[in-house]
């Protein structure tokens, strides 16, 4: 069966937050856009739904830190019903016997140093600085390293303009760390080892890295990067959780006109002599479009949606060649009650808090999952959205969620054993914490990388569909060739994470790829 | 050298192997002088270059041509997958049929040439210049093949000249005369599969005989026993290297820079500055280099490879060419007195727009005499046909010598 008018239709494939940001502009502009969903609801990765009955969290991405503004304004995703049950969560970094410190952007309460606390504003200032350089490449389709191209040399001048602008002393400063790794930097500016581990978190999480792995200091400018209005990095919980960013961007596009069905998985790409014709779905049905959109991640989709024998075999090569092995979990307690955690109030508890005691301790962690184990003591980014949202919990209930790291895709062993032990493992390391925590969980849902993979359709289980470092930024992201959004395969185009700018729940790759099609339809 | 033998052994203590006809070649190399090519021992010329030129345009030049590296490509994708990798159609090239191909990268820029046997239904050799299987294995992404390097585990020889169907005819292959040009036919021999192929790099009547290892030496050995009265003589390679110029075809390495071999992105050829535009089917969906040649054939070739007839009896090896008023035009890539055609020619790769057939131009050739140098500028023009097309290659049955 064939449906849909072929004529100017637009396929995208995927209801992650990317691709309805992508269908939302494209039907903006008055593009007949119909979105393919795998999943029974929409947001991919940013989503909320129910793992233990009457306890909901967001099952991927927990923490908003990156939407860009101007989507959030031109999609008007407030009056899609997008809100937030807390902005500007402190980062509470666990100490040992309850000595914890609070970071708050430049501002650190906690047994630390006077030089460490001036330091900490010192850091603050000139990441910022150099994020904002970052930032401002969010926006923009990335430039091709082909000098013929007028508009991809003003690009890369801008580029250039803007390092230079930073001033002799923080350009020579920016040159030198962007590229090195976080454990250097932060070894230079603070003593306090809390204060160090919370900091290099925020630089590993997420990645296959350590704080010693080059490029961690590229991470941590990317996290604080976002242009969402707000401090650079603060984070947010949407009420009803990340679903909820989703559920608006959703609600944008249909009221432009786009069409969205979900339950309704992609089996293959279809193509016709040299170009894509459409998509063909598990069910055999056809779809037939002028142009294919793919929010999937850029190896699914060239191997296999596509499939490689439809690409040049240098560039199916580095499509192969994407770094994309997801390292880490993700940890969901139901909880019965509010688990106390020594030397925190209560209320203390709708903050972010982090178990990264110190530098050696992050990368230790790592070591393991770089011979295929899990940590023995891994490193967690830990909310209880409950505390500022009722809606997730029953009554009184309380629900977690946690980031664990390291938890490598391909676990020696397999995570059919792997998993439960795994789970023990995180479990008596949150007791160091909260010594009643086992006896409030109600019910515990590990996700390793590989039921992330599955579930979320993300290959390695990486939810930046490929790693985010400066070997695969900007114009290297996916893959020379196809990281202006327009890929080597006349009709096909990417829109996903794992286009410039990544991962995160941006919106921005989205964006960039609406403005790349409208430009060229 | 088969390669199981090769794994039993010590293979990294040896730099180079002998040929499996290596006993037969000792003895008939007269000169004691060996090249390398590939993995193997060679023989530049056993007796004279010239004389081995002259059997092979005259009666039968045999030339081992086990050293070229052989791959096997088998599986129920080998079809696809070589249609993807070659730039031309070869789901038109029938079991039992050879044809001249050559693979880009996705830029568009040759990798290397050669030919490509279907041995049988869904079964192919892809023989080449240079060693392949990295990028074949690469270029394996996503099809259901098998691809397997066996260059050690086929002999090979190389029967070229008028002589040869009446030599091979008298060594007992029954109907081997029926052979059409790129057509092959396996006979049995000695106890083992013997495949001919009408195939070669001399532009003349010619075989190719493919043969387990083990039954390299009786093969030469029954083949010269054959060839006694028809003229019959090993020849060397740079016999061959004068053959092949004659006949048009490009070498790798020589006649152009094979693109995984270049560090200067600029050096490389596409197949149309290799004047195999005819290679090229863009009626395929997709092969490597497809999007960038389309972008060529739109935009343009940089460079032209021409055949030039130059004026004089100077060789031009090595020369600038330039136009009529003295500006650079390109340089020659292989060059030759001819002594078939009695002319200097050579192959040449111009800067477009030259190149044009009959364009004139001129060459500067450097040449000694009694130590001294003297230079010539020698007129010179782009010809379309090649040096030497004797209507016996096409002829089959061909006429008995």
């Amino acid at each position: 069966m064939t449906s849909l008018n072929k004529h100017n239709s637009i396929v995208i494939i995927g209801a992650g937050h990317n691709g309805l940001v992508c269908a939302a502009y494209l039907a903006k502009a008055g593009k007949k856009v119909t979105v393919i969903e795998a999943a029974g609801q929409v947001g991919g990765a940013a989503v909320t739904r129910e793992f233990a009955p009457g306890f909901k969290v967001s099952a991927c991405a927990h923490v908003l830190n990156l939407l860009d503004k101007d989507i959030s304004r031109e999609l008007q995703l407030e009056s899609h019903g997008l809100s937030m049950a807390r902005q500007g969560l402190s980062t509470i970094a666990l100490g040992k016997d309850g000595e914890h410190l609070v970071v708050n952007g430049e501002q650190v309460d906690g047994k630390v140093s006077g030089a460490d606390q001036l330091a900490l504003k010192e850091y603050r200032r000139f990441m910022c600085r150099f994020a904002g350089v970052i930032g401002k490449l969010h926006n923009r389709i990335p430039p091709r390293f082909d000098f013929g191209n007028r508009n991809d040399l003003i690009q890369l001048g801008k580029l250039a303009l803007d390092i230079r602008l930073l001033g002799r002393d923080d350009m020579r400063e920016f040159l030198r760390i962007a590229g090195i790794n976080i454990y250097d930097v932060l070894q230079e500016n603070f003593d306090s080892d809390l204060l160090k581990g919370a900091l290099a978190l925020d630089a590993v999480l997420g990645t296959y890295s350590g704080p010693r792995s080059n490029n961690s200091v590229f991470t941590a400018l990317h996290r604080l990067s976002g242009n969402t209005g707000g401090a650079p990095g603060a984070l947010s919980l949407p009420r009803g959780g990340m679903g909820a960013v989703s559920e608006a961007l959703a609600a944008a596009a249909r009221k432009h006109g786009a069409q969205i069905r979900t339950s309704s998985p992609v089996a293959r790409i279809t193509m016709d002599g040299d170009h894509v014709i459409g998509v063909e779905l598990g069910n055999g049905e056809q779809l037939l479009a002028d142009t294919v959109v793919s929010g999937a991640d850029p190896k699914t989709t060239f191997l296999g949606l596509l499939g490689a024998r439809h690409l040049e075999a240098g560039f199916a090569q580095k499509v192969k060649n994407v770094r994309a092995k997801g390292n880490a979990a993700k940890l969901h307690l139901a909880l019965s009650g509010l688990p106390e955690f020594t030397g925190l109030r209560a209320e203390q508890l709708g903050e972010r808090l982090v178990i990264a005691p110190d530098l050696h301790y992050i990368e230790k962690a790592f070591n393991h999952s770089k011979y295929g184990e899990f940590s023995a003591k891994p490193v967690m980014e830990i909310v209880f959205p409950s505390v500022s949202d009722t809606s997730l919990a029953p009554p009184g209930h309380h629900v977690m969620s946690a980031i664990v790291q390291y938890a490598p895709h391909e676990l020696k062993g397999g995570w059919g054993a792997g998993k439960p032990a795994f789970t023990d493992v995180v479990l008596d390391l949150l007791e160091q914490y909260a010594p009643d925590i086992r006896s409030k969980a109600v019910m515990a849902e590990l996700l390793t990388p590989q039921d992330i993979e599955r579930e979320f359709r993300m290959t390695g289980g990486h939810w930046h569909h490929g790693e985010l470092s400066m070997d695969q930024f900007l114009m290297l992201r996916p893959v020379p060739g196809a990281a202006q959004y327009a890929t080597p395969v006349p009709g096909l185009y990417l829109c996903g994470a794992g286009s410039h700018p990544g991962g995160g729940v941006m919106g921005s790759a989205g964006r960039n790829a609406a403005r790349a099609i409208l430009g060229k339809l | 050298m088969k390669t199981t033998e090769l794994k039993a052994r010590d293979h990294f203590n040896h730099h180079v192997y002998p040929s499996p006809f290596y006993s037969r070649q000792e003895q008939a190399n007269k000169q004691k002088v060996w090249s390398r090519w590939a993995d193997y021992l060679s023989v530049p010329a056993y007796y004279d270059a010239s004389l081995e030129y002259f059997s092979a345009r005259n009666s039968c030049g045999v030339f081992d041509l086990t050293p070229m590296v052989k791959h096997r490509v088998s599986g129920p994708d080998a079809l696809a997958y070589l249609n993807r990798l070659v730039t031309r159609d070869v789901s038109k090239l029938k079991p039992g049929r050879v044809g001249y191909a050559v693979w880009c990268n996705d830029q568009g820029q040759v990798i290397d040439d050669g030919t490509i046997f279907h041995l049988s239904p869904g079964v192919y050799r892809v023989c080449s210049q240079e060693q392949q299987i990295d990028w074949f294995m690469t270029s394996a992404l996503g099809f259901n093949v098998e691809i397997v390097d066996e260059t050690h585990d086929v002999a090979g020889l190389a029967v070229q000249g008028p002589t040869s169907c009446a030599i091979l005819k008298k060594m007992g292959l029954q109907g081997v005369e029926n052979i059409t040009p790129f057509g092959m036919q396996t006979f049995a021999f000695e106890g083992t599969d013997l495949a001919v192929s009408r195939t070669g790099y001399t532009g003349d009547l010619g075989y190719e005989l493919w043969i387990d290892p083990d039954h390299a030496e009786v093969l030469w050995d029954r083949l010269f026993e054959a060839g006694k009265f028809h003229g019959i003589r090993a020849m060397g390679s740079e016999a061959l290297d004068l053959l092949r110029i004659e006949a048009g075809f490009i070498l790798a390495g020589v006649d152009f820079l094979p693109a995984q071999h270049a560090v200067r992105p600029t050096h490389t050829r596409s197949p149309f500055e290799l004047g195999l535009a005819w290679l090229v089917d863009f009626k395929k969906p997709v092969f490597t280099g497809r999007r960038a040649l389309l972008e060529e054939q739109k935009r343009g070739s940089r460079f032209a490879l021409v055949k030039l007839d130059i004026d004089g009896n100077k060789v031009a090896h090595d020369s600038y060419v330039y136009n009529k008023d003295k500006v650079f035009a390109g340089t020659i890539t292989s060059a030759m007195w001819s002594p078939s055609a009695k002319a200097s020619i050579a192959l040449a790769s111009l800067n477009t727009p030259h190149g044009k057939p009959g364009e004139e131009l001129l060459v500067e050739i450097y040449y000694q005499r009694e130590l001294k140098w003297n230079r010539v500028m020698a007129p010179c023009r782009v010809v379309e046909n090649v040096f030497w097309d004797p209507p016996r290659k096409r002829l089959t049955p061909p006429a008995d010598y």
